[in-house]
């Protein structure tokens, strides 16, 4: 069964197209990796994949466990077990991090039923540990004020909390140092199973060096243009793109 | 996600919708003349001087302008001869919950006021119409020789205090509202802690309007002697009625030196009720008068709570939440009058706007000539939901003389889609989603509302939002 599979995609935001012909498939228990030069529609076929208003889907399907996903709205993707890692986490001024996750938690049980409080803050700190957030990030109003590092870790955490199905990181190793990433891998790592798909979506070999992907996918103009195993990241990193594209 | 296409308001007010049959033994009909006062006179057994008070209210009140100058044109629409003045259930105050009327129980039933909160009713004076329907001091304030009784029964039974105080803050020509209650008033609290006594509970009322057309013009007078503290908490809730209702209250506080008062305000008024009400303290030397207010529904609120700082070192606080919902207008601030050296104030006020809802923040702060070291601070932000919400803000800052500290600061924002759409990807909802940003928009000032009033304030600004989008 393939955690992920996109048929044959195609998406423009306005009337500019982005995606053209796009196909991927993630099986279940792998972890796979995009990557390509700025521009070349990583960060759309993320935002297309988790159901963002302004792509429109021009022809071809996203499928999430078998289940076609596109015309569902976002929250109910992320209900299905969907999860973005956003590149540029948004600010929720006022709304801290711990009441945050659990209303995205509280949102996926049925109606009537309530969260567990002492339960959820257990867990909540235990996850917190693991990321070395210090306790006093809860009250935090949600990536206020967050340096880089902080914004991808909470991202990280919200991931961990929600236990997604299919998970995909928008270039989460973006804006940070060594030993952030060394933390937000170690996170990523932790939820690696036989359940989980991952797709990872970066633009240097070095989150990999963390991250250990199954699967190197090269995507350039809309497309994925090469597919190989994860020795592919290192050839790209010696070579560069344009030794894909030549 | 297109906020326009989403213009269709439908705001759930199952909350409010409802009443039941009570039985009014007395009812001054519709219409206002002197004899509609002398009615009230004779039912509520008002001594004379209350008498004379109130046709001396009912004579400016004929004269006063309506305040058109500034004010939306909506008031014109109040048509005064079709409100009816008093209704009574002709019971005196209750003391205990046995026997209270059921139908009160039953509506305060609907309102789902939690297990909590119902222990913290067996202090309260609540009023039903207008009425005190239910009024139990709590043993321990009454030890304390705190006076915690309906304004009806503090004019009766405490005249030496309630004479020095009643209208000296708000006199009845203050405007033309605050004339029509010293007119027709009814219900309110009559509050008086005495010299170094601090209430450690705060003090609560609860009111609704529950008859078609009728007019609520409760009247409160807190004073808090020399070094007292109180805090003092109303709520209301109104049920939706197909015309229009009007309330007008008049709420006067008097801190005397160093004494500290608290008001807090969370109301829920269906959106066909005028509330035009005045509120004002006066603060003594090194006294402290706060209004926490909290608006949201009505047709129209008009309301700047304002603080006379009158002694030395005197300080002054309103901090405010209101919102505009579909079709609603929401005129409200402050007014901070200055009168001696080294006063301060602060002023925070938050709105929000949804659908063709309007906020309106309209400040004044006086500061005159003479006085040495005053400071004010003002802070106003609004939010705006949808692209045809509309927020003005008018603050009126005068300052005269030098060594003063004058700070103003005021933003306008909007809910940003990206938010949105980060929060759905996490599994909310669009409703939920924009509920959280909103709570979250007023919650460091909601945090400044005792726990089971920011509780029920969430539930509010949930529900107004349920309907908002989608």
């Amino acid at each position: 069964m393939n955690t992920l599979s996109i048929r044959h995609l195609y998406a423009s935001i306005g009337e500019k197209p982005i995606l053209e012909d796009l196909n991927l498939d993630i099986p279940q228990g792998e972890v796979h990796a995009i990557m390509g030069k700025n521009g070349s529609g990583k960060s759309t076929l993320a935002k297309v994949i988790a159901g963002h208003p302004d792509y429109t889907v021009t022809s071809g399907d996203v499928l999430l466990h078998g289940e076609s996903i596109l015309g569902m709205d976002p929250q109910v993707r992320a209900r299905l077990g969907f999860f973005l890692a956003f590149q540029y986490p948004m600010e929720i001024p006022g709304v801290t991090i711990a009441n945050f996750i659990r209303a995205a938690l509280q949102a996926r049980l049925p109606e009537g039923e309530e969260l567990e409080a002492t339960d959820y803050y257990a867990e909540l700190y235990a996850k917190m540990d693991t990321l070395g957030i210090p306790r006093s990030f809860t009250a935090r109003s949600v990536n206020v004020g967050f340096s880089g590092g902080e914004k991808k870790r909470c991202e990280i955490l919200q991931m961990m909390m929600l236990k997604p199905r299919c998970a995909l990181l928008d270039e989460t190793d973006s804006g940070l140092d060594i030993d952030a990433l060394k933390v937000v891998a170690s996170g990523v790592n932790a939820l690696r199973s036989s359940e989980i798909g991952m797709l990872v979506i970066t633009h240097y070999q070095r989150l990999l060096d963390y991250i250990v992907p199954d699967r190197v996918h090269v995507m350039a103009a809309g497309k994925i243009v090469l597919s190989g195993e994860k020795d592919l990241a290192l050839k790209l990193e010696a070579k560069g793109y344009d030794w894909v594209s030549a | 996600m297109n906020f326009e296409k989403k213009s269709e308001i439908n705001i759930d007010r199952s909350l409010g919708d409802f009443s039941y049959d009570v039985d009014y033994t007395f009812d001054a009909g519709v219409g206002l003349s002197e004899s509609t006062i002398d009615y009230i006179c004779d039912v509520k057994n008002d001594p004379d001087w209350v008498r004379s008070f109130r046709k001396e209210g009912y004579r400016k009140f004929l004269e006063k302008p309506m305040p058109t100058h500034w004010a939306t044109k909506d008031l014109e629409n109040i048509v005064f001869e079709n409100i009816r003045y008093y209704l009574s259930q002709g019971s005196i105050p209750k003391r205990t919950w046995e026997e209270v009327p059921e139908d009160v129980k039953k509506t305060f039933e609907r309102l789902g006021i939690p297990e909590q909160e119902r222990k913290y009713l067996a202090g309260v004076e609540a009023q039903f119409d207008s009425e005190a329907a239910y009024s139990n001091i709590k043993a321990a304030v009454g030890k304390q020789g705190v006076i915690f009784v309906g304004s009806a029964e503090g004019l009766r039974e405490h005249p030496e205090i309630f004479r020095k105080w009643f209208g000296k803050v708000i006199p009845s020509g203050d405007n033309k509202f605050s004339a029509l209650n010293s007119a027709v008033f009814s219900g309110g609290s009559f509050i008086y802690v005495p010299p170094g006594v601090k209430v450690a509970h705060p003090l609560q009322a609860y009111f609704r309007i529950n008859a078609q057309n009728f007019g609520q013009f409760e009247r409160t007078l807190i004073i808090a002697d020399e070094g007292a503290e109180v805090v003092y908490m109303e709520g209301c809730t109104a049920p939706k009625f197909e015309t229009a209702t009007l309330h007008s209250a008049v709420v006067e506080l008097v801190a005397l030196k160093g004494a500290k008062i608290q008001y807090i305000t969370v109301q829920n008024w269906s959106s066909n009720v005028f509330n035009l009400v005045t509120k004002r303290g006066v603060a003594y030397e090194d006294a402290q008068i706060k209004w926490i207010d909290c608006n949201i529904g009505s047709r129209l609120t008009m309301k700047y709570p304002g603080v006379v700082m009158k002694g030395r070192r005197a300080r002054g606080e309103v901090v405010s939440i209101a919102l505009a919902g579909e079709g609603q207008h929401q005129d409200t601030g402050a007014k901070m009058i200055h009168a001696a050296d080294e006063t301060s104030s602060n002023i925070i006020s938050k709105s929000i706007s949804l659908g063709s809802g309007r906020a309106t923040y309209r400040g004044m702060v006086h500061v005159p000539k003479h006085l040495k070291k005053c400071k004010n601070n003002t802070e106003c932000d609004a939010l705006l939901i949808n692209t045809q919400s509309r927020t003005d803000t008018y603050p009126a800052i005068t300052v005269r003389g030098q060594g003063h500290s004058v700070q103003h600061e005021a933003s306008v924002s909007q809910i940003n889609e990206e938010q949105i759409f980060y929060m759905q990807q996490r599994g909310l909802s669009e409703a939920a989603a924009m509920s959280l940003a909103v709570n979250g928009f007023v919650n460091d000032l909601v945090e400044q509302f005792p726990m089971e009033y920011s509780i029920e304030l969430k539930r509010l600004i949930d529900l107004e939002m349920e309907g908002s989008v989608g």
